[in-house]
């Protein structure tokens, strides 16, 4: 499983004055899960809305299975197979837990078809079952959204990204504001997914990203600080000194 | 675990028989709207009711399925109205040539409308929406040598007309009312059949949340741009009712004040719901039936209800109902 799904060439984000990336080349291969680390105010948050087309680059250029993606709007970037989940719960609050993966799966066939009957698209309810199924979410899926735990939500969130079948799927702090049981579960979920699919993580966790990940990058004031496999990351230098020590409380 | 057709059977059953009454809202509302003359004081209060009903509906799917406040409805309602009478009584065309003729001429004015303020949100739409609405309401006073400015559209009357080889005495207020119900229900179709299909589903993923409904893949101002066309062809269809049954068009059509009532109209018998665009112009249109014969000052009290409303039955009246229905019912 190698070969090059995501090239990221010299891309740079500036916000006025403000410099909020600078300069990041790296490239991502298929099938494995890669981390995204880094203290507040890092990047990451931006790196990852330009990877999925939410903000566009100041300067540089996205390559994406041979493609350039510069210029895609934002609602193309699923159809050429990038998918993420948020930080911040983002789901469809009234809806059903069905219908918020359902509407997902949606998207990439059938968006402006008034004619047919969308309980009888039966190929789409499959596949929104099957998301939820690999979520966990299946025994939920007529509740309203809005009702669901806080780790089901963000289960829920994951299972909307994973619907498309994205060949890169971007998840933006799966844990964020999750307890240790509920951390658990999600990190055995993530692991499921890693076995067949390409990831990229941004988490603040570090022993579970260490854990976690094939790979490591650490992003710091908007450059690219370090890149390797996890033991690598633990002992370098520069890391430990910017970010290791003094996040050894996060746990 | 059960297949997906077998887990919507069972999603379906559990609400028991509200559920399947529910499937059949057209044949439903078709129902009750076919005895409504029956049911009201009187029979021009009946088509008034037919008539706004329509106009609401339309207005339903842009506000309540899609959550976009336009304050402009009325200029698609006006429109309706004014190509139709335009059409009857200037190039002489048949009344049943002249109603989709008007809808389709609407529905480009609602492009070119919805092409502007799409782009914007929030307040920002409502705003330019109100502002758009009005600019129509002057071009149709100033452009007074067709549009009869502010006397309003007069010169074109339906009579008789002739139904599949029928004479129909279109004066007669049941044939009439049977007629104009006839495009209710085909309004009521259209618009059952946008909220059964995926693009329904699309719209209230944009009005749950704008902008994962665009990392999941869609154009949202692509879509906003349909829905406001598909809203202001219903609406439109209402306005051409209108002009049918008057046999004039009145400039206030177009005033602000229509479009601010259509809101009233909505929020009173529930956004969000199919037959509560009904529900809310028979009771705003009741309520101004009866106060206004006590004191001309009948929209002091209707203000006072609607904001009455607005503060303990958010979901209007017949919201409100389903919801308790519902409660009931479900959850065993």
């Amino acid at each position: 499983m190698s070969g090059e799904l995501l090239r990221v060439e010299g891309i740079g984000k500036h916000f006025g004055g403000f410099v909020a990336l600078e300069g990041i080349s790296v490239s991502f291969a298929a099938g494995q899960l890669t981390s995204i680390i880094g203290p507040n105010g890092a990047g990451k948050s931006t790196f990852f809305n330009i990877l999925s087309g939410a903000l566009t680059p100041t300067s540089g250029k996205l390559h994406f299975r041979g493609r350039e993606l510069n210029g895609l709007p934002q609602h193309r970037f699923v159809h050429q197979g990038i998918s993420r989940s948020y930080q911040i719960t983002n789901i469809f609050p009234d809806l059903s837990v069905h219908e918020n993966v359902r509407v997902a799966a949606q998207a990439l066939t059938v968006s402006y078809d008034i004619w047919r009957d969308r309980a009888r698209l039966t190929e789409l309810n499959a596949r929104a079952d099957t998301a939820l199924e690999a979520v966990g979410l299946l025994a939920k899926r007529g509740e309203l959204a809005k009702f669901l735990s806080h780790g089901q939500q963000r289960a829920l969130e994951i299972a909307i990204a994973l619907v498309s079948e994205p060949q890169l799927l971007l998840l933006d702090e799966p844990t964020a504001g999750m307890g240790p049981e509920e951390t658990k579960d999600m990190v055995a979920l993530l692991e499921r997914l890693a076995e067949k699919r390409t990831v990229l993580l941004v988490e603040h966790k570090m022993k579970m990203v260490l854990g976690l990940s094939k790979r490591v990058v650490v992003l710091h004031h908007g450059r690219l600080l370090a890149d390797g496999a996890p033991d690598e990351i633990r002992s370098n230098p520069e890391v430990r000194r910017v970010y290791l020590g003094q996040s050894e409380g996060y746990g | 675990m059960t297949s997906p057709s077998s887990g919507e059977a069972v999603a379906k059953s559990s609400s028991g028989g509200l559920g399947w009454l529910l499937e059949q809202r057209v044949l439903l509302s078709i129902a009750v709207l076919a005895v409504l003359p029956w049911l009201l004081p009187s029979q021009a209060l009946a088509v008034n009711v037919l008539i706004y009903g329509v106009v609401v509906m339309g207005y339903n799917l842009l506000f309540g399925y899609t959550g976009l406040l336009s304050f402009g409805q009325a200029a698609f309602f006006g429109a309706g109205a004014y190509f139709t009478g335009i059409a009857i009584g200037r190039y002489g065309v048949p009344w049943f040539a002249a109603v989709p003729i008007a809808v389709l001429l609407s529905t480009c004015l609602a492009a070119a409308i919805g092409i502007v303020s799409t782009r914007t949100r929030g307040i920002y739409f409502s705003m330019v929406t109100l502002a758009l609405a009005q600019l129509v309401y002057y071009v149709a006073l100033q452009a007074s040598s067709v549009t009869g400015g502010e006397n309003g559209l007069r010169g074109f009357t339906v009579d008789r007309i002739n139904l599949f080889g029928f004479p129909v005495n279109f004066l007669d207020p049941v044939n009439k009312y049977y007629v104009l119900m006839a495009f209710a229900a085909l309004a009521m179709w259209f618009q059952s059949r946008i909220l059964n299909s995926p693009f329904g589903a699309v719209i209230e993923a944009i009005r749950e949340n704008e902008q994962r409904a665009r990392a999941c893949g869609y154009d949202v101002e692509r879509s906003k741009l349909i829905v406001f066309m598909l809203s202001g062809a219903i609406s439109s269809l209402g306005g051409c009712m209108l002009a049918l049954h008057l046999s004039i068009v009145p400039l206030d059509l177009l005033h602000y004040q229509t479009s601010g009532m259509i809101v009233m109209m909505v929020l009173l018998g529930g956004a969000r719901s199919f037959f509560g665009p009904f529900v809310g112009a028979a009771s705003f249109l009741i309520l101004e039936d009866v106060i206004s014969v006590w004191t001309p000052h009948w929209q002091l009290f209707v203000g006072a209800i609607f904001v009455l409303f607005v503060l303990f039955l958010p979901k209007g009246i017949w919201g409100t109902l389903l919801d308790t229905l519902r409660v009931g019912k479900a959850r065993p």
